[in-house]
């Protein structure tokens, strides 16, 4: 498992980069298995840190994706509706899901405490 | 690893995507043991089992299968199965996995009044469907019988790499493919030769979207205790013949199963499905195709509107548009 010590992750399995990206990690993009569509939110709206703003879909199933922090989504990244397996192929790279303009981060892990929670 | 109906299930090996195409274009191999085994035998066998199904089981002879159901006496299907007939007067149910108990109690409810022995085998077979276009050709040099004589829903007995199994010509995936009923002490030697002749081991994932492309209804889903089973359009499972159960077969089924083609979005079971607006059904099964590269769905809906050929899918609060496919989805 990829765990880049530069992001900052949540128990829900999303990562926060310092410049207010985020993605799902390299372990959630595993379990999800093959990645099929992503539902992004709508850039300028006002998010909760926990709150759900976009879905993952796999083959099997639907997974809600929840902000790491509170804050407003100011980028989406487009790529996704035509390639959405790319969360599979580079869940740090270009399966980035959205960018936001922090305020306030959610209760978040760094890389060690995120990958030792999830061995 | 998933629980299902009792089981530790693997769900995926190396990806539902790989495995679904391995199938459809190779070969793959699921470890289906957790379906349930009955041996019925008995003078009264035959008579006791057009009693308890819809399909006309006189018709089967030793060594051939056929697909059926179990009725229930208060409409609905207490499960659909498949029915192998091993010699006059002894056949093999093979039934859902979920289903076992209620199937076997309710068996056993019926099978009163019949010259009939009722075995439950389940914990004694493992069964490994080897399915895919190649699966024939994998196989043969490893079987001691003639595959290419072996015409679909033959069953025989065989020897699959020196072990004793029995062989059928049958399947859930809309692939050619045998399924091998082997004793469970020896099943995990057959499937790793299984592997080593190339053979791509697949999990629930990829037998969920295989049997959707084939438009094949799952237990659970597109068959319960309550939905009529002459929603879906397998009204030749139903024979002319008294059998439990009958008056709810002959009532008119009040929904229809249909399927369902997105251009993007997955649906699942449970959404909405709509007609300008106003609910008329539910999604019973969805998917994205890995075939065909869509989203692909069963869903039940009133029998007025089953005739519409453009629905909405409520997704998130939010309508979808998806158009009527005829099943199958996808025939090889």
């Amino acid at each position: 498992m990829n765990t880049p010590n530069e992001l900052k992750y949540a128990a829900s399995h999303e990562w926060l980069a310092a410049d207010g990206t985020v993605g799902i990690s390299d372990f959630a993009q595993d379990q999800l298995g093959d990645v099929v569509y992503v539902e992004l939110p709508e850039v300028g709206r006002e998010v909760k840190a926990g709150e759900t703003v976009a879905v993952v879909e796999s083959v099997k199933t639907a997974s809600d994706i929840y902000a790491p922090a509170t804050g407003t989504i100011t980028a989406v990244n487009g790529e996704l509706s035509g390639t959405p397996e790319l969360v599979n192929s580079g869940p740090y790279e270009g399966g980035w899901l959205f960018r936001m303009d922090v305020t306030k981060e959610g209760d978040l892990m760094d890389a060690g405490a995120y990958a030792s929670a999830n061995n | 690893m998933v629980p299902f109906g009792g089981w530790d299930m693997p769900v995926q090996y190396a990806g539902v995507k790989a495995e679904h195409d391995a199938v459809r274009s190779r070969a793959g191999v699921f470890d289906v043991s957790h379906m349930g085994e009955f041996r019925v035998t008995g003078e009264g066998a035959l008579a006791f089992l057009q009693s308890v199904t819809t399909n006309d089981v006189s018709k089967l002879r030793p060594g051939r299968a056929h697909y059926n159901w179990l009725p229930g006496v208060a409409g609905g299907l207490v499960d659909d199965i498949y029915v192998y007939m091993v010699r006059e007067g002894e056949y093999l149910l093979v039934v859902n996995a979920s289903n076992v108990a209620k199937d076997w109690a309710h068996l056993q409810a019926h099978a009163a009044g019949f010259d009939v022995q009722l075995s439950d085998e389940s914990d004694r077979w493992s069964l490994l469907a080897v399915q895919g276009p190649l699966a024939e050709n994998l196989l043969q040099p490893h079987v001691s019988v003639n595959l290419a004589e072996k015409k679909k829903n033959a069953f025989f007995p065989a020897r699959l790499f020196g072990f004793d199994v029995m062989l059928a010509r049958t399947g859930y995936t809309g692939e050619d493919g045998f399924e091998v009923f082997v004793d469970a002490s020896e099943a995990e030697t057959v499937w790793d030769k299984l592997l080593a002749i190339g053979i791509t081991p697949a999990g629930l994932g990829a037998r969920d979207t295989l049997r959707l492309e084939a438009g094949l209804p799952l237990y659970g889903h597109e068959f319960s205790d309550t939905i009529h089973p002459l929603s879906s359009s397998y009204t030749w499972v139903v024979k002319d013949k008294a059998h439990v159960g009958r008056e709810h077969i002959d009532l008119a089924p009040p929904h229809r199963l249909i399927g369902l083609r997105l251009e993007r979005v997955p649906v699942r079971e449970g959404y909405p499905v709509k007609v300008g607006g106003q609910v008329v059904g539910h999604v019973t099964s969805g998917t994205s195709s890995p075939t065909l590269g869509h989203p692909i769905a069963l869903a039940l809906v009133d029998a007025a509107h089953a005739g519409a050929d453009v629905f909405e899918v409520e997704v998130r609060g939010k309508d979808h548009s998806a158009t009527r496919m005829e099943l199958p989805f996808y025939k090889r």
